[in-house]
């Protein structure tokens, strides 16, 4: 029965490693995370008093979002498409006017001098809200500051914040922050 | 109209496939090193609202979950149809975030712990009131890096 040992044939071996190559194609997460990303304010400490901040009422830009998802910028009902520019407008207070935030020279390191504005946008929104609407007016508010830093840093440095080096993107940071602050619930009504 | 020609005896020889087998190996290979395993098991279905101005995640590793929206269909009997908030692979109430948010930290090696960002995966349905609750909770536990997940989408009015 000595018979020549036959060649296997490795025909289906192909076959069998596009099957697995198949399941794994399948059960394979290549999905990106991505997102807004943001930084939460920490949380106050019980035991210190409460000193409120007192934020003259020219800096502070007030947006609310209701149960309706409607909104209400710096006290004027708008879309949602409009609150970028209201942001901006805002933000840049092009004509120094008096009811907009006013600006504070602030050295920068590494650039000099720079008038930075004292603007804060508090966004609120009550429990009814859909977090489709408080995202939507969030990315509006982030596109605002973005658009704001693209042209600040094409004015001086010739080209969008994104494909400036490290040193001067801190430098984009410093003169246009992005003081978007989450308030604390107020009328948040928890059944506790 | 060119007609083919029949081949000659002395044709074009068959082409190996040996080397196939090989080839797709490698492109299998690359495919388990690259990718990850869903470790999670979803159980809230999620449809992520769309925003314009996000960024990628830069640290895949040193991210934790928080899944809120409806309970999947075949889930619903059990659990109701309100909106639910999941971490690892059961529903949990806002008061297990915190020890939540501490075991996810004991992961991580020491340096990497303030880098550690919380995710946020919400329906877009989803009301803000729970969301408001997490971040809330979350900002107790002092984990203040967070991402609201998002797709990705062009800017609206463009």
């Amino acid at each position: 029965m000595a018979r020549p040992a036959q060649q296997l044939p490795s025909a289906s071996l192909a076959d069998i490693a596009f099957m697995v190559l198949i399941f794994f194609l399948l059960v394979s997460t290549m999905d990106q995370e991505m997102g807004l990303q943001r930084r939460l304010p920490p949380m106050p400490d019980p035991n210190q008093k409460v000193d409120d901040v007192q934020i003259k009422r020219r800096n502070i830009m007030v947006v609310k979002i209701n149960d309706a998802d409607r909104l209400l910028a710096g006290g004027t009902p708008m879309d949602v498409s409009m609150l970028k520019d209201k942001a901006k407008e805002f933000l840049l207070n092009p004509t120094n006017d008096e009811n907009l935030p006013e600006r504070e020279e602030r050295s920068i390191e590494g650039f000099g001098s720079y008038p930075v504005s004292k603007g804060v946008i508090s966004l609120q929104n009550t429990r009814g809200t859909s977090y489709n609407a408080y995202l939507r007016v969030q990315n509006e508010l982030v596109r605002a500051v973005n658009e704001i830093r693209d042209e600040f840093a094409l004015a001086n440095f010739g080209k969008v914040y994104i494909s400036l080096d490290e040193d001067k993107q801190r430098i984009v940071r410093d003169a246009i922050p992005q003081n978007i602050s989450e308030a604390d619930p107020k009328d948040t009504g928890r059944k506790k | 109209m060119a007609k083919f020609s029949r081949k000659g005896k002395g044709g074009v020889p068959e082409l190996s496939t040996a080397s196939l087998a090989d080839i797709v190996f490698m492109i299998l290979l690359f495919f388990m090193v690259t990718t990850s395993m869903r470790q999670t098991e979803r159980m809230v279905a999620i449809k992520m609202p769309a925003a314009s101005e996000i960024a990628k995640l830069e640290r895949k590793d040193l991210a934790a979950y928080v899944y809120v929206g409806t309970p999947m269909p075949h889930l619903q009997g059990q659990f109701g149809t309100d909106s639910r908030i999941q971490l690892n692979d059961s529903f949990k109430s806002v008061d297990d975030i915190r020890d939540f948010i501490a075991a996810e930290r004991e992961t991580l090696s020491e340096s990497d712990r303030q880098f550690m960002t919380v995710s946020i995966k919400a329906d877009e349905n989803v009301r803000m009131g729970i969301v408001t609750d997490i971040k809330q909770e979350l900002r107790r536990t002092s984990a203040l890096k967070i991402m609201y997940a998002a797709r990705k989408s062009t800017p609206a009015g463009f």
